[in-house]
């Protein structure tokens, strides 16, 4: 598939701040797409600039194959789903919605039928004629969103669309988003500090830190397979074991540190000496009381320090006797025999359960 | 039940600030309109007596007339008055308005730590006295003025332009006057208004300037209705300036309120002069109120 959106070695600096900077990415015809990453790392502005509110410094950002550089927001076939909603308080549910639809000069009747589609896919018709802020807050991100949808645009782009969301309700409205993007197959493309939510309902993932990328890929690309040690800790909760590489196989690459033995398969070019990380994800350890029979590697002896019950799994942290503190997550219901706080237990892992990071 | 009693007593306190301060000095004034004028002291008939008892009561009502009101109908010159007063006022506030809305739209947008220096500045002219700033506009408009003698300089005219006493002075003199008082309930207004609103207007396809009038104006809409009524209000019974810098055909209703006051000792025709001035201030006012009230209650 083409690229439907490309930003080309995009640079924008605001004064001594440089916001974004060089950042080459494209997003595919019909992709839900999500921009990841702390607030700060760039990625608002990078869809300000594809909205046309900023202009970049160096490079340009092309659109089904037309530079857009210069273009004003107001010619551009992509319509924004602002934080704040931004929804005009002195129009109606249905003038907000038919907002931009007058500004091609449609007619009256073709606007009306499109506000009331647009109304019936957020499920707002019979709110037609309410104002604002005679809306809950969920009912006004529905009309935001509807607004922004009405003008068929080529890209959508939401800027933390869920962000004034109660937690529930959030929940709920990121599989609603989701399900309204399949149904149109419009390019969306979000914008979130929130992990989950981009997990939840982007295709790609592309993970910004401090105006660069880090990371792009599928979801479970970058849980999985995070790029670097930044990702792995800010995608997902993660154990990062500080180690040197001792000997590289084709097949496997052992490590160790102090007091511990590691034998993982290996993800990134590495030579004997270098120093590396694994990153192990809390899931992927295993507790047991004792030691398995013939286990040297891949597990250390510690003893539990702190238990939070998550409901459907436990989150356990570990201290192991060689310093080292570990986090490990089991489903609740599964281990043969219960374990307490201050037990002394045997924590291990399997091979390829971690990825080795040189980054 | 302290907390009860206190309470109560906040809510009176405006009412009876209106009260002893608006009302009862309007009711004499309701009062002195319905009398005769007589070379008395005060200057007008009946005056209530308390110690004349119910037969002096009655004397007192029956002498009531609304003679003064007939004859403010019955001359042209007070009509003409209250127009001339109400378009002075309506054109001045037209001005004030075109003038003061990009100065308070200006005064929004700029930096958040300039503003505070900014505002002040609209309101510095405030800290000399009135008299002084309209005599000082004397001074610039009058025949060998700085205004004159600036244009000579500049060879834009060879004579000198009698500006003082013409109906341009009084407008510039408004204008100049009453600016703050457009200028401050319009920044306050644009001030409040979320730039991400004109931003999601761009966004769907409108050009700034259509952005201006279908988003910016609407939503600023307070603080035009609060501006003009502000200035409205005082220019239409304006005395002051029309007195110093207009013509002696300028004529606002002030003007002819004073004359009848001072002039020929009318009291009577002079509070019924105020009392119709009232009158056609507040009806409009009181319409526009109603209207938002049930707009309102539709919502």
């Amino acid at each position: 598939m083409a690229a439907l959106v490309s930003f080309e070695r995009i640079t924008k600096r605001f004064g001594d701040f440089t916001a974004v900077d060089g950042v080459s990415l494209d997003i595919e015809d019909g992709e839900f797409f999500a921009l990841l990453g702390p607030s700060g790392c760039g990625k608002t502005t990078l869809l300000r600039l594809l909205a046309g509110f900023e202009q970049p410094n160096e490079g340009r950002v092309i659109l089904g194959g037309t530079d857009l550089t210069g273009v004003p927001p107001y010619r551009r076939p992509v319509n924004m789903m602002f934080q704040s909603y931004a929804l005009f308080p002195h129009m109606t549910v249905a003038g907000n919605v038919a907002f931009g639809l007058k500004q091609d000069g449609l007619p009256r009747p073709e606007i009306a039928a499109r506000v009331e589609e647009m109304l019936a896919l957020v499920q707002l018709s019979h709110l037609a004629a309410r104002k604002p802020d005679q809306l809950s807050g969920g009912q006004r991100q529905r009309v935001a969103l509807a607004r922004s949808l009405a003008k068929r645009p080529k890209v959508l782009l939401l800027d933390e669309p869920l962000a004034a969301l109660d937690r529930k309700l959030r929940e709920e409205t990121r599989f609603e988003l989701k399900a309204v993007q399949q149904k149109l197959k419009t390019t969306f493309v979000i914008v979130t500090h929130d992990q989950d939510e981009a997990m939840t309902v982007a295709d790609r993932i592309a993970v910004m830190d401090r105006g660069r990328l880090a990371q792009v890929g599928a979801p479970a690309e970058v849980y999985q397979r995070p790029a670097s040690r930044w990702v792995a800790g800010f995608v997902g909760d993660v154990n990062l074991i500080e180690a040197r590489v001792s000997e590289v196989y084709p097949s496997f690459v052992t490590l160790a540190r102090e007091g511990l033995k590691l034998r993982v398969t290996p993800s990134a070019a590495l030579a004997p000496g270098a120093s590396a990380a694994l990153a192990l994800r809390p899931e992927k350890v295993e507790i047991a009381h004792a030691q398995p029979e013939g286990s040297a590697e891949n597990g250390a002896a510690g003893v539990v320090a702190e238990i939070g019950y998550l409901g459907a799994m436990s989150l356990f942290r570990i201290e192991l006797d060689i310093g080292l503190a570990l986090k490990a997550a089991v489903m609740n219901g599964t281990a043969a025999r219960a374990i307490h706080v201050k037990d002394r237990v045997w924590v291990s892992w399997a091979a390829d359960a971690g990825v080795l990071l040189a980054e | 039940m302290q907390k009860g009693w206190l309470s109560r007593i906040s809510i009176l306190a405006p009412y009876a600030w209106l009260a002893a301060f608006f009302l009862a000095p309007f009711l004499i004034v309701v009062k002195i309109s319905l009398s005769q004028s007589a070379i008395a002291q005060p200057p007008y008939l009946p005056v209530f007596d308390p110690r004349a008892g119910w037969d002096g009561l009655r004397d007192f009502l029956g002498g009531l007339s609304p003679d003064s009101y007939a004859s403010i109908a019955a001359d042209p010159l007070y009509l003409w008055s209250y127009l001339k007063s109400l378009m002075i006022a309506g054109v001045s506030t037209a001005l004030l308005l075109l003038i003061g809305y990009p100065v308070a739209y200006a005064l929004a947008r700029a930096p958040r730590r300039l503003q505070g220096v900014l505002v002040l500045l609209v309101v510095l002219p405030f800290w000399t006295s009135f008299l002084i700033r309209v005599y000082a506009w004397m001074n610039i408009l009058q025949h060998d003025g700085l205004l004159n003698q600036a244009l000579i300089a500049l060879r834009l005219i060879d004579q000198p332009v009698s500006w003082l006493a013409t109906d341009y002075a009084v407008y510039l003199g408004i204008v100049y006057s009453y600016f703050p008082f457009m200028v401050l309930p319009l920044y306050a207004a644009l001030e409040r208004l979320d730039p991400s609103l004109l931003e999601a207007a761009a966004d769907l396809g409108c050009p700034p300037w259509r952005a201006f009038f279908t988003v910016t104006v609407p939503l600023s809409l307070p603080g035009i209705v609060a501006g003009a009524l502000l200035c409205f209000i005082p220019i239409t019974g304006e005395f002051v300036i029309p007195d110093l810098l207009g013509s002696s055909t300028t004529s606002m209703i002030g003007q002819t309120l004073w004359l009848e006051f001072f002039g020929n000792r009318d009291w009577p025709v002079a509070s019924a002069l105020a009392v119709v001035l009232l009158a056609l201030l507040v009806t409009p006012i009181v319409m526009v109120r109603q209207r938002e009230a049930r707009q309102l209650e539709q919502a």
